[in-house]
């Protein structure tokens, strides 16, 4: 028996009247993606996010990679991976992947949000409305893919908006917009998919059999991703989940487990009261309690 | 840690920071309602005897709601925003989703609130400390056990609900069990039974009988809190391999050692009736309860994904 829940609250927003949109979204091909971080700087630049730790004044360097923004935080909503394949000198590959937020079709922040700042858009997309969050954290553990944080200045949970005030005017988001090389593009979700799916065939006849669609399924995980990619190797690698899932999957077996628990302490501490109220008062009644 | 293939999908989400705020806010808010519990469960079937130590556990209860609450709104990354919470900012509506833990618990601390206020102005009633006479009313028997039987309901919700909270997430540990939910709500009943009897012990109004069954009703909380963290473990699968480290020997010696094994040892042994046992044994439940939350947040919230490397 499935003790999944229906999907709850991920209709979108009311659009204004006459301005109904298909759902857009982003494609990226990680396999033409060359590393350059045009994005994470045209997001920032865009979006007045602070630089990491002090501002600038001192850069923190991972000490791992040439990659020194290492995740998607509250104030990094585009971070260009650098995944460095190299078994041996010489022989190898890196591969660099733009990471964002995936808008999923199913958001597992938006569906626990507690104080409804997060919501869906009229272009499917899921933002967070800053003046109503208040950092109760929640939609951080939730979401799947690790992309939400608290952006130190506002105190607040933020993320990538997918440019919803550029796009709003008809503009094309800023990160895809500073791409060089069309690794980030940007568009009706459909035709997107169509166009990954061309060249996922493309790849695979020119040899690179490993090449497949992260999240394009909208039959898969989560209805599948507004935001997804092009991969050539395992999610994992990329730092991504095998099986995204919704949160509220447990929600019914736990919330069961600890109402059994729950009928059951009461029951005990009924019976125990119960039991030494009668014992009491035999004890009391008895031929040898008489005076 | 490189990333590889294979690994758990709740090891490629981030922590929520729920750290020591959170941590006592578990304890403490588990404590408050284990002690609703008892206060409800000897309104609605105890003696006059036990009526001193259901008095004490009113007020410990509403003690613990109103730090509580403190603590969260304190923990919160705004907290003058924390009213959102309960009410919609943008319509004034009221904000609430059944199927957010959050959203529930916060509704729900509310409600478990107002109860240990209610039983506590009854237990002051009770005494003859409150001198107008519609509140001296909450001591009597319609009121009363309209306020025990809410009492019952909300302090048993407000001890298990935060461990579900934990599980409807995608944390590893955390939402990789259903047994979270449970396993807090036996801790919270055993810790208010300890954190009861040491404020019994310490105001000179232990009852013999009301602590034989305080006791009593701990031993049978602990022994169901050692199984219910044996299946947790079992639960957990692969992911249990996380505890491989400091925390699974905190959780084996504090946690199961020393909050639970131990006194479960003392109760046994029929030490109990001293008082230094009492003592001792509601000691240990209290910090095995705390190193319970300990082990069970700080664990998950140390996982994490930076760059191709995952941190455990």
């Amino acid at each position: 028996m499935s003790l999944a829940l229906p999907i709850l609250q991920q209709q979108p927003v009311a659009a204004p009247a006459g301005k109904a949109h298909e759902p857009m979204g982003f494609f990226t091909d990680t396999t033409v993606c060359i590393g350059c971080k045009a994005c994470e700087v045209a997001c920032k630049e865009w979006n007045q996010l602070p630089a990491r730790g002090d501002g600038g004044a001192h850069l923190e360097m991972s000490g791992q990679s040439y990659d020194n923004t290492l995740r998607l935080s509250g104030d990094t909503w585009r971070h260009v991976k650098f995944i460095e394949q190299f078994p041996e000198p010489y022989q190898g590959r890196w591969l660099m992947m733009s990471d964002v937020c995936k808008h999923c079709v199913q958001a597992p922040c938006l569906e626990v949000c507690p104080t409804g700042a997060i919501i869906r858009t009229e272009f499917d997309t899921v933002v967070i409305q800053s003046d109503t969050c208040n950092g109760c954290r929640d939609c951080i553990g939730a979401c799947p893919f690790g992309v939400i944080d608290i952006n130190h200045v506002s105190g607040t949970a933020q993320k990538c908006t997918l440019c919803y005030d550029r796009i709003s005017a008809g503009l094309e988001p800023a990160c895809s917009k500073a791409c060089p090389t069309d690794s980030i593009q940007f568009g009706p979700v459909q035709m997107l998919r169509d166009r990954a799916a061309a060249r996922v065939e493309q790849l695979h006849s020119l040899g690179e059999k490993g090449a497949y669609l992260y999240g394009a399924d909208p039959k898969g995980p989560l209805g599948g991703l507004n935001a997804f990619f092009l991969l050539v190797d395992e999610p994992e690698v990329y730092g991504l989940p095998r099986e995204p899932k919704l949160p509220t999957r447990n929600l019914v077996r736990s919330t069961l487990l600890s109402t059994v628990g729950a009928i059951v302490m009461a029951a005990v501490g009924a019976l125990t009261l119960r039991a030494r109220r009668i014992t009491q008062v035999k004890e009391t009644t008895s031929p040898e309690a008489a005076p | 840690m490189i990333i590889q293939a294979g690994m758990p999908s709740t090891y490629f989400t981030e922590p929520p920071h729920f750290r020591w705020l959170i941590i006592l806010y578990f304890f403490i808010g588990g404590i408050s309602g284990g002690a609703l519990v008892l206060a409800s469960l000897m309104r609605l079937f105890g003696r006059a005897e036990d009526r001193p130590l259901e008095r004490l556990a009113s007020y410990l209860s509403l003690g613990g709601a109103v730090i509580s609450g403190i603590l969260l709104i304190v923990d919160l990354g705004v907290p003058l925003r924390f009213w959102h919470m309960m009410i919609q900012n943008h319509t004034g509506l009221p904000m609430f989703k059944w199927w957010s833990p959050m959203s529930v618990g916060v509704w729900g601390l509310l409600v478990f609130g107002f109860f240990a206020l209610l039983a506590s102005l009854g237990a002051l009633a009770a005494e003859g400390r409150l001198r107008w006479a519609p509140l001296r009313a909450l001591a009597n028997r319609p009121i009363a056990i309209f306020g025990a039987i809410g009492g019952l309901f909300g302090g048993l919700f407000l001890a298990g609900y935060t461990g579900v909270l934990l599980a409807v997430t995608n944390r590893p540990i955390w939402a990789d069990s259903s047994w979270l939910g449970l396993l807090f709500l036996l801790s919270a009943v055993s810790t208010g039974v300890a954190a009861l009897l040491l404020a019994g012990r310490w105001r000179r109004i232990e009852q013999p009988d009301t602590t034989a069954w305080l006791m009593r009703f701990d031993r049978i909380t602990l022994l169901l809190e050692l199984v219910v963290i044996l299946c947790f473990l079992v639960s957990l699968g692969g992911v249990a391999r996380a505890f491989l480290n400091g925390w699974g020997v905190l959780l084996v010696v504090g946690v199961i050692g020393l909050g639970i094994l131990l006194p479960l040892v003392i109760g046994w042994r029929r030490l109990e009736h001293g008082a230094r046992s009492v003592v001792l044994a509601a000691g240990c439940v209290l910090v095995g309860g705390f190193l319970l939350r300990v082990v069970v947040l700080l664990s998950s919230e140390q996982i994490h994904v930076l760059g191709t490397q995952v941190f455990r």
